[in-house]
């Protein structure tokens, strides 16, 4: 928005611009692509790798809804720091369960 | 207020007087609705992890579950919800262009959505109260090549649960097993009253692991319907308060706000989809 610009203090960037309707299309758009090659992915074996690109699929949808449908995108630094503070609560609890995962890994030696 | 006046189309914006201006107030409106979005992404986020962990514990039998969900429905309302993620998205710029008419049309079409939601999900849960999915004394898993199997077979529907069969043990099974080809109906425990008394000397049953899919299942999707359902209340309220021309809808920001919880929930079902109906086989 060119009338930010004129406005000192606050990052105030383009946090409430209005987007065209072909943006929202667009973006409507590239989710529906996505949708429509996990579906597919999914009639294949892949073995493990089925799990892999549906999760990777997921999460580039949701990335795409909250940088655009969200407004994220444009938002602010401090909306920034929330939304990905959402993202680093699940990294950090799925990074926990890790420690589970992998004790098993290393046989201690009789006594420990 | 000078303020206003220095961003169009948003002259129509009161700035209530706790904030400096119009930045402020929106960015503290945002980020107020984050901090709840995020406290739900926690509440998911721990089912999710139930999943996986449930996963890893009980892989085949959740492979073998999961074939019990409809591809071809989940897909649709996937579409749906993508459908209304991007009326939602419409109708939010058609208030900040100040366009009622257009406003309440995409409001509308997005309640629509998420009743066809609801619809699909009905639908689905039905087809599991037939199969006899639900989790319970009722429960009784076939896998889908035995249900094709027997549908063969002369057409013969699944067989249901016909009594709850005792154990060595005592009390019951929380899962009873099925005899083939009788009549009766599963009515509890014999002496009467429903024992479903812990037992921790419980051996693992065979449809543990498929129960505990369907558990998870439920619960998850379950909850996200709630979600939709309260949804469809809060766009219900602002639609109105569109008609009306309610003062608190002069603003944008509380279609927003709504628009950023109906993304959310949209998110939800992203994960929700993949990883229940189309992972695993």
């Amino acid at each position: 928005m060119a009338q930010a610009a004129t406005h000192e203090s606050h990052s105030s960037d383009t946090a409430h611009e209005i987007h065209s309707v072909v943006f929202y299309v667009k973006t409507f758009i590239a989710l529906t692509v996505l949708m429509v090659l996990t579906v597919g992915a999914s009639y294949f074996d892949f073995g493990g790798w089925n799990f892999i690109i549906a999760l990777v699929i997921a999460i580039t949808k949701a990335a795409i809804v909250v940088l655009y449908f969200m407004n994220v995108k444009f938002g602010t630094k401090l909306t920034w720091l929330w939304a990905a503070l959402g993202f680093l609560w699940f990294v950090l609890m799925f990074g926990i369960l890790g420690d589970y995962v992998t004790r098993d890994w290393i046989r201690l030696p009789q006594g420990w | 207020m000078s303020v206003e006046a220095e961003h169009s189309g948003h002259d129509h914006i009161h700035v209530s007087h706790q904030f400096e201006d119009i930045d402020q107030q929106i960015e503290s409106y945002i980020v107020g609705m984050w901090t709840f979005l995020v406290t739900e992404i926690m509440f998911f986020g721990a089912l999710f992890l139930a999943l996986t962990v449930y996963r890893s514990l009980h892989t085949d039998d959740f492979n073998e579950a999961h074939k019990h969900l409809d591809k071809l429905l989940g897909a649709t309302n996937t579409m749906i919800l993508l459908i209304s993620s991007l009326t939602m998205a419409l109708g939010v710029r058609a208030a900040q262009l100040g366009n009622k008419k257009a406003t309440q049309m995409f409001i509308g079409f997005t309640l629509l959505c998420a009743f066809g939601f609801l619809g699909v999900k009905t639908i689905e849960y039905k087809s599991k109260w037939d199969h006899h999915l639900i989790p319970g004394p009722t429960f009784a898993f076939k896998s889908v090549a035995e249900e094709e199997a027997e549908a063969k077979n002369g057409g013969i529907e699944a067989t249901p649960p016909q009594q709850s069969t005792p154990t060595p043990y005592g009390g019951n099974q929380l899962t009873p097993t099925i005899p083939q080809g009788q009549g009766a109906k599963f009515v509890g425990s014999a002496s009467g009253k429903d024992e479903i008394a812990f037992d921790p000397n419980r051996q693992q049953l065979p449809q543990d692991g498929k129960q505990l899919f369907f558990c998870l299942y439920f619960i998850m999707t379950g909850l996200h319907a709630i979600h939709i359902i309260i949804g469809i209340g809060i766009m219900g309220v602002i639609f109105f308060m569109v008609k009306w021309d309610h003062a608190a809808v002069k603003d944008y920001m509380p279609l927003e706000m709504t628009a950023l919880y109906w993304h959310f929930v949209d998110i939800v079902w992203i994960f929700l989809f993949p990883i229940l109906y189309l992972v695993g086989h």
